[in-house]
């Protein structure tokens, strides 16, 4: 056989030769163990192909194959609950193949073939079907409605379509043209999946987080850059949202991190409830895992197969939350074959082209009408982790998110190190998309949420400015109203931005609480500033009555008082 | 794989670590070298890249005065393996695997990939199980589980070194299952080697331990190896074993220096500082072999020892290992000056899986506890800064009650010199300290348990 060969290996890349039909992010099967690679880079009849398994143990020679095909995300029924590696192969099936340690050549899809599922056509034979129509439904998780859509490169007239338990590759009809119609469908994951139109991001995406939620919220489809230095809990936050935030769909990206983490979601998730449906939390979870001690080139795909994931539901009509723990790990990986590749390096080693495909996936967020009648709506909200240098934001990873992200929840050490947590930086955090949500927090949270929030805004800038004043010249120097600004801040920090993902009672806060916590403490402000006036000293204010108010307030979940 | 050795005649060409051979055609990724070079000790190395016109082979020992066209370089037809087993205990062994302790090599149970494959992240449990050290610091406030990797961050002239050997000689297993200890010394001088193993005498453990020592004249090369042995002895023994094992890496700085090294060897594009840009995969390779797995009893825990270069946290070490690391014991200078013992600065210290220890495997408020000590102190702490400017007179009270408490924490309950404390002793210990401050004073800790609390006083 005179096929293609390597001809040289070096770490995760190989050069094959001759590939002269070669397509860039063709697919493409690296030795006798086949070991599954793409190709990035083409020089004549020699392709290079960025591996996603290891290396050792390849030898020069060794057959390489094409497959026409770039790498594509396997979608429908079973996704949900599942935990993939970054190329989508389910994780428990490699265990059970080859045990506690990953090997390499392993074949496993994304979706069990022996599965079956109950579908329910909702297409009528002899209808004429363009993309994303619906063909019918499949119950996933209990509860969770899988609509089976027309792919969007298929349109044609209805011959065939039978109620029926299938399994994902079996046809459950087929158009006039004689294409068939399944469960499963691919899509290449590199590819932004179809909308028929984008729409404003006008509804807030609820976190749960009172800090989020009240001072820095971001809408559905909105996407937010999170960068903090090690330790500052960036996890603990993507983890929050997954569990709290108001998402039909989580899909979790957990990026070159701790494998510990992911053991932690694992265990946790299936005991949880969604408090939406009372289901288990893992039932609308979707998790990609392509660990720091996994092959880069994996953990590089592993964010574009979560996208798509997130796109494939949004499409169904859902509101999908895509937290994605760390970007910069994606970033670094780039990086990692870039200088492999001996590319001319940018600013710190990055390729010239970090911005540009940053920005790509970034806007692969967004609110929008799917294709298909009906108009459904359906949403990809990105939450994007970042991991800066020394916790230095102006790295290039950090800036580029900031040119592309719709708000900015800044993550400070010395807060962490002060265990005030979530540790916002609430100077440097900015969210654009705040005033486009603020009706439905008036409407749902309480009235005057705008007006709380800027007088929150206005304290917290005071108390920041008295305490300079006072590092200088000693707090008891100051004024009582200056004391008393002094005192409403720290209840806002420990009140109403300080929230305890450890406390059952209090992990997540539903929008009243939230503002009944806020409310409570300006209150306390105002009728304070007026005894202060009217020739009271900081001595009759009542700080102990008002903690204690806010402490029943904050560990009643619902935040009624008692 | 396991290949047939080729022998090849001459190399074309050697710079730094790396030497390059036209003709080995055959050659394998990974591929395991010997290198012979007449009158001159054996070298080993490893194929790191391979193509039609040159194998490059990375080698391992001191290329001083190798002569390329003089050598014969074989292929082994094997990739790097360590040889695992319960009988290396009690030995000591240089960085490469070779024995220091002059009996013979090891014949093993087994013969482990060095660069192993990566533990399947669904095949992991969670660690949760308290593991008492003795030191307060870290059992109160920054709890440390099994199966965790919890990094020293040290400095030059601190006592890094001493903290881990202490923790290694008083950790105990609460059940009494069995355990070990495997210490790898990454670029020690002798000095440093000596000192931690004598506490190791002294303490007994000497036979429940592997020793893998690469001191500071040793190949820098074989840095990037002994951790790798060792951590295949540590997989055999937690996981196929069921033992509990503890690894103590020293000084992981030192690895990174000799990452920097061959990546500049290899006329790399460096990223930050020099170092190479896959520094943080490369860690996690070591690093993400902490843990406990399903199906077996054992577990590995990692205590590495990093100095931070000029004392900088920001530093690309000990920035990168704690962004893999499941938390950092943070050293600090100026408690060292004051003499306190063990100097840890529990601010920036943290242990990431300290909730799943905690609670039913120490205390029921033992959360709440420490969330208090921490805002108290680091009031107290802001307080300081502020009274040395404006003085202690300047303070308002609750600050200057902070301050006071403050002194006597890193007094009463950081520095504990040579005493071992149960954990029951630490946490009564900060609540003594707690108790010197009026209740007004600690909203983190809710009436029940300080009805708790009184409930044990009254029954004792
Ligand atoms: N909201 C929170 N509530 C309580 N503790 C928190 C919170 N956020 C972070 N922490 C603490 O900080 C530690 C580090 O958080 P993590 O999210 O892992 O940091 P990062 O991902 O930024 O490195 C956690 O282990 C936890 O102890
Ligand atoms: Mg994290």
């Amino acid at each position: 056989m005179t096929g293609a060969r390597v001809v040289r290996a070096a770490g995760a890349l190989v050069e094959a030769s001759p590939l002269p039909q070669a397509a860039l992010y063709e697919i493409v099967r690296v030795g006798r163990r086949r070991l599954l690679g793409e190709v990035i880079r083409i020089q004549g009849e020699v392709a290079t192909v960025q591996v996603f398994e290891d290396t050792a143990g390849l030898a020069l020679e060794e057959p390489v194959e094409s497959t026409g095909a770039p790498l594509q995300a396997e979608l429908g029924p079973g996704l949900l609950g599942s935990v993939l590696d970054g190329t989508g192969r389910p994780l428990s099936r490699l265990a059970e193949q080859e045990g506690n340690f990953l090997s390499t050549g392993t074949v496993a899809t994304t979706l069990d073939r022996a599965r079956r599922w109950e579908f329910t056509p909702s297409a009528k034979v002899g209808a004429r079907l363009a993309a994303g129509d619906e063909l019918g439904t499949v119950v996933e998780n209990e509860g969770v409605v899988h609509r089976i859509l027309v792919p969007p490169d298929v349109s044609g007239v209805l011959a065939e379509l039978k109620a029926g338990s299938y399994s994902v590759e079996e046809e459950v009809g087929r158009l006039q043209d004689g294409t068939a119609l399944r469960l499963l469908q691919r899509w290449p994951v590199r590819v932004p999946r179809p909308v028929a139109r984008w729409l404003p991001a006008d509804r807030p995406f609820v976190t749960g987080q009172r800090v989020f939620d009240f001072l820095f919220p971001v809408a559905e489809g909105g996407s937010v850059a999170v960068p903090g230095g090690f330790g500052t809990g960036k996890t603990v936050i993507e983890q929050s949202l997954a569990k709290h935030s108001m998402a039909d769909i989580v899909v979790y990206v957990g990026c070159g991190e701790r494998g510990n983490e992911m053991a932690d979601v694992l265990e946790e998730f299936p005991t949880l409830e969604d408090p939406r449906t009372g289901r288990s939390l893992m039932n609308r979870t979707v998790l990609v895992v392509n660990t720091s001690n996994m092959p880069v080139a994996a953990r590089e795909a592993s964010v574009y197969l979560g996208l798509t994931i997130a796109e494939y539901y949004r499409d169904m009509g859902y509101r999908v939350a895509l937290m994605a723990d760390s970007l910069s790990r994606w970033a670094e990986a780039l990086r990692e074959i870039g200088s492999l590749l001996r590319e001319m390096p940018g600013e710190e080693g990055y390729p010239t082209s970090l911005g540009n495909r940053l920005g790509k996936l970034f806007e692969r967020a967004g609110r929008a009408t799917a294709l298909g009648a009906g108009g459904r709506e359906g949403a990809v909200t990105f939450i994007s982790a970042l991991s800066p240098p020394g916790g230095d934001f102006s790295e290039p990873v950090t800036q580029a998110a900031l040119r592309v992200a719709g708000a900015l929840w800044a993550l400070d050490a010395s807060l962490a190190h002060q265990r005030q947590f979530p540790a916002v930086d609430w100077e440097t955090s900015y969210s654009l998309q705040a005033a486009d949500v603020m009706p439905w927090f008036e409407q749902h949270g309480g009235a005057e949420w705008t007006g709380l929030r800027r007088e929150t805004f206005a304290l917290l800038q005071r108390d920041r400015e008295l305490r300079e004043v006072a590092g200088l010249v000693g707090p008891d120097a100051l004024e009582d109203q200056d004391r008393l600004i002094l005192e409403t801040a720290r209840l806002l920090r420990e009140f109403l931005i300080g929230q305890s993902a450890y406390d059952p009672a209090d992990a997540s806060s539903p929008v009243t609480k939230t503002w009944r916590l806020a409310d409570t403490i300006l209150r306390f402000h105002r009728e304070g500033t007026a005894a202060l006036a009217g020739g009271g000293t900081m001595a009759t204010v009542d700080v102990g009555g008002v903690r204690r108010t806010l402490s029943a307030l904050r560990a009643s979940p619902e935040g009624t008082p008692t | 794989m396991s290949g047939t050795p080729r022998t090849y005649a001459g190399a074309d060409s050697a710079a730094g670590p790396l030497l390059t051979v036209s003709h080995a055609h055959r050659a394998v990724l990974g591929e395991w070298v010997r290198i012979a070079a007449p009158g001159q000790p054996a070298r080993r190395g490893q194929v790191i890249d391979v193509s039609r016109g040159a194998t490059v082979v990375q080698v391992f020992e001191d290329t001083v005065g190798l002569a390329p066209a003089g050598t014969a370089v074989t292929l082994t037809g094997d990739i790097a393996r360590a040889v695992v087993g319960e009988e290396l205990l009690g030995r000591v062994f240089a960085g490469s695997g070779a024995p220091l302790d002059g009996l013979p090599p090891p014949v093993g149970s087994a013969r482990r990939a060095a660069w192993a494959a990566p533990l399947n992240p669904v095949c992991r449990r969670k660690p949760a199980d308290f593991i008492e050290t003795g030191i307060s610091a870290i059992d109160g406030m920054n709890t440390l589980v099994r199966g965790q990797k919890l990094p020293i961050f040290s400095g030059a002239g601190l006592p890094g070194l001493e903290l881990a050997a202490r923790v290694v000689a008083d950790a105990r297993t609460t059940h009494g299952e069995p355990f070990a200890v495997i210490f790898v010394a990454v670029g020690l001088t002798q000095r440093e080697t000596q000192h931690f193993l004598q506490r190791f005498e002294a303490s007994e453990a000497l036979a429940r331990s592997v020793f893998y020592l690469n001191r500071t004249g040793d190949p820098t090369i074989e840095r990037l190896l002994a951790p790798r042995l060792a951590l295949a002895q540590a997989e055999y023994l937690a996981f196929e074993r069921g033992m509990q094992v503890l690894v103590v890496l020293a000084d992981a700085t030192n690895y990174c220096e000799a990452l920097r090294e061959l990546g500049a060897a290899r006329e790399e594009i460096p990223g930050r500082r020099g170092y190479p840009g896959y520094m943080y995969t490369d860690l996690a390779t070591i690093f993400e072999r902490a843990g406990v797995v399903r199906g077996a009893e054992g577990s590995i825990t990692q205590l590495p020892i990093l100095s931070m270069p000029d004392d900088d946290i920001t530093h690309p070490i000990p920035d990168l290992t704690g962004y893999i690391t499941e938390g950092q014991i943070v050293l600090s200078r100026e408690l060292d000056r004051r003499g306190v013992f063990p100097p840890i600065d529990v601010l920036p210290s943290l242990s990431r899986l300290m909730g799943a220890g905690i609670g039913a495997g120490t205390a029921p408020d033992h959360r709440r506890w420490s969330d208090q000590l921490y805002a108290v102190y680091a009031q107290g702490r802001e307080a300081r800064l502020t009274a040395a400017i404006v003085g202690e007179s300047g303070l308002p009270p609750a600050d200057r009650r902070a301050l006071a408490f403050t002194e006597r924490f890193e007094k009463e309950f950081i520095d504990q010199g040579d005493t071992r404390r149960t954990i029951g002793e630490t946490l009564e210990i900060g609540w003594t300290l707690l108790e010197t401050l009026p209740r007004e004073d600690l909203h983190r800790i809710p009436e029940e348990a300080w009805a708790r609390r009184a409930g044990r006083g009254a029954a004792t």
